[in-house]
């Protein structure tokens, strides 16, 4: 037993150990200047699709329910993060105390804030949807989250929030229905997104974030509540018949995944100076599943090499950009193949072995 | 004490059950009225009734589809009965789910063993300590000094749990890789780390050899002994069954068509006819 807890937290510490060595190093080359300006943009998105990337893992590798509408509670994180951070620069121009007005003017202050209600608005989501969702299971599941997502992304591209002198504002019809006062603000425009961001997100911060959410989930999996988690996947009846209650774990699981989406929906709208709720369709959901299956079901450490190495790839082979979608079918389905195909397993294995004779090779579905 | 299981003296109830004489005294761990349900028409379990007593080894036996399985379903609520009462402890449990009825005190096994496969056995107890250990999400995540120090109390729980079935050196083996009879050894720990009053074996001989359920007959008496919990037990096994059981009751198509000692079964007309009868040729008895 003791080995396998050992594995466990030599695990972790490979995990953290890998995220802070990666941005030492980044941070190296871009003192340095070695970054071109092209991935420089890409950096915050990195941060976010790995933070995306390991709550949707939370959902699907460690809950072991197939989600596909993960794009939807970032969204809601973007929209109400990136509409805090905004409330919150006009509030410290107005405020006439002066600790509010000193602190809301740093920056990395409104950022957290943004962060803050962006994840806790996506958690209240979460727990919305959740409670119809999570009635069902298997397919019915996924394919309710799949129309959550895109509601979602219908209802974000139809709202209009305005700030004046009288407060907020917000509408469903238009601009104009919003009646602002000379002088108001039109922060979300309806199809047009959110507006006039001032760009708060920064590559530490996403840093910081992705740390947060690796103490959370990881601490979450090893303990208690994650244990409960990975009975309800492992099998319901079982975890029914020995006192556990299904739907609470199940729910626990759903939201922090949202919350923790939502969070990472916040820092990736403020990495813009406009959002708009188009983004977060569809095609972002399954490309965060892509990250997740990729890097394997509850392989933690899996999740943020495959979001890492699937957005860089892009950048740097430039001329294949077309054919994205394409490597990205390809790619899942050959995973899917060798996934159930013992033949095929063993193939890989020996070049695995081949490749690298002194290191053992992980089982599949490892653990984290 | 397995001295005094060989002479027990099996009292009447009101209701026309019977629970071993030192148990009289109290009130039986589970009480059964007229218990039925159907399934679409299919009269599954008919007018089923039964008491338990608090330290009883009570079997359950019959042909294959007689309902035997559909009763721990129902006293566990897995099935919601469309008839009936089951009072556990003397409280009423109708308004109870399957989770619940655990916390109440029932523990159980499966006839096809279900263990948590993906995870350790030292897990697999672990999360049948779950409502024992009881720290919240929170301090698990912030790692608590609480955190620390009921983990490491489970573990300890743990190990002398497992240390019942000599599975210690087993602790951080997958559950899914242990052999057939390890795993089942290992449902049964974890149904007991529940901390259950009644405890539902579904077959726990089921694939084993002789000397294996010899083991296994002496290791039921033995958890009874040592936690003073009632054990109620569904087997094909009929060595194990007339060897421990101080009561049985005997099903065929859903309804109980026998009840009594292992002696009184074995000589009853009834039974030989529905079960035993049929089954004595290829039957090791």
């Amino acid at each position: 037993m003791r080995r396998l807890r050992m594995r466990s937290s030599i695990d972790n510490c490979l995990t953290y150990g890998l995220v802070i060595v990666a941005y030492v190093v980044i941070r190296l080359l871009l003192a340095g200047g070695n970054i071109s300006y092209a991935l420089q943009g890409q950096l915050v998105p990195i941060t976010v699709y790995i933070v995306m990337a390991v709550s949707l893992n939370l959902t699907v590798g460690v809950l072991g329910e197939l989600s596909l509408g993960h794009a939807g509670f970032m969204s809601i994180g973007a929209f109400s993060g990136a509409i805090t951070a905004t409330l919150l620069e006009l509030l410290a121009d107005t405020t006439s105390t002066t600790w509010i007005r000193l602190g809301l003017s740093t920056s990395w202050i409104r950022l957290s804030l943004a962060m803050l209600i962006g994840g806790i608005f996506a958690g209240i989501f979460g727990f919305l949807v959740g409670v119809p969702v999570l009635r069902l299971q298997g397919d019915y599941l996924a394919i309710v989250t799949l129309a959550f997502g895109e509601i979602i992304k219908n209802v974000m591209s139809i709202l209009y929030v305005g700030y004046d002198a009288n407060g907020i504002r917000v509408s469903m019809d238009s601009a104009n229905a919003l009646k602002l006062d000379e002088g108001g603000t039109i922060i979300v425009n309806g199809p047009m997104g959110v507006i006039g961001i001032t760009k708060l997100s920064s590559f530490t911060a996403g840093f910081i974030l992705i740390l947060i959410t690796l103490i959370i989930v990881l601490n979450l999996i090893n303990s208690r509540a994650g244990r409960a988690i990975k009975a309800v996947r492992d099998d319901k009846i079982a975890t029914e018949s020995v006192g556990i209650s299904v739907w609470r774990y199940r729910m626990m699981a759903f939201v922090i995944s949202a919350t923790l989406a939502g969070a990472a929906g916040a820092l990736y709208a403020l990495n813009y100076s406009s959002v708009v709720a188009r983004k977060f369709d569809f095609n972002t959901s399954i490309l965060v599943l892509v990250f997740v299956v990729l890097g394997g079901m509850g392989n933690i450490r899996g999740s943020i090499i495959a979001a890492t190495v699937l957005t860089v790839l892009p950048e740097v082979l430039r001329a294949f950009n077309e054919y994205r979608m394409l490597t990205y079918a390809v790619i899942l389905i050959v995973v899917m193949l060798v996934r159930n195909n013992a033949t095929l397993q063993h193939v890989f294995r020996q070049v695995g072995a081949r490749l690298s004779k002194s290191l053992p090779i992980r089982r599949k579905g490892g653990e984290v | 004490m397995n001295e005094s299981i060989s002479k027990t003296k099996m009292v009447p109830l009101p209701s026309h059950a019977i629970i071993p004489e030192r148990d009289a005294s109290q009130r039986p761990i589970l009480e059964v009225y007229r218990l039925g349900i159907n399934f679409g028409g299919l009269v599954a379990v008919e007018d089923f009734n039964i008491a338990v007593g608090r330290t009883e080894i009570c079997g359950l036996i019959g042909p294959n589809g007689a309902g035997k399985t559909t009763i721990f379903n129902l006293l566990t609520k897995v099935y919601q009965p469309t008839s009936g009462a089951i009072l556990l402890d003397g409280k009423d449990t109708s308004n109870m789910n399957t989770a619940q009825i655990n916390r109440a005190g029932i523990a159980r096994t499966f006839q096809n063993i279900r263990l948590f496969p993906s995870l350790s056995v030292e897990d697999n107890v672990k999360i049948g300590l779950h409502n024992e250990i009881g720290y919240s999400m929170a301090t698990g995540i912030l790692r608590l000094p609480a955190f620390y120090k009921a983990e490491r109390r489970a573990k300890e729980r743990v190990m002398e749990l497992l240390d019942l079935f000599d599975m210690t050196h087993l602790a951080s083996h997958r559950a899914g890789s242990l052999p057939y009879g390890a795993q089942r050894r290992l449902e049964f720990v974890r149904a007991l780390a529940t901390n259950p009053k009644l405890l539902l074996l579904d077959e726990p001989a089921a694939g084993m050899n002789p000397s294996e359920t010899e083991e296994l007959m002496s290791n039921i008496e033995k958890i009874r002994d040592q936690f003073q919990i009632a054990i109620m037990l569904i087997e094909h096994d009929m060595r194990l069954v007339m060897g421990i059981c101080e009561g049985i009751a005997v099903l065929n198509y859903g309804q109980i068509i026998a009840k009594g000692t292992p002696k009184e079964i074995q000589s009853n007309p009834l039974v030989i006819e529905a079960y035993l009868g049929k089954k004595k040729g290829d039957q090791v008895c």
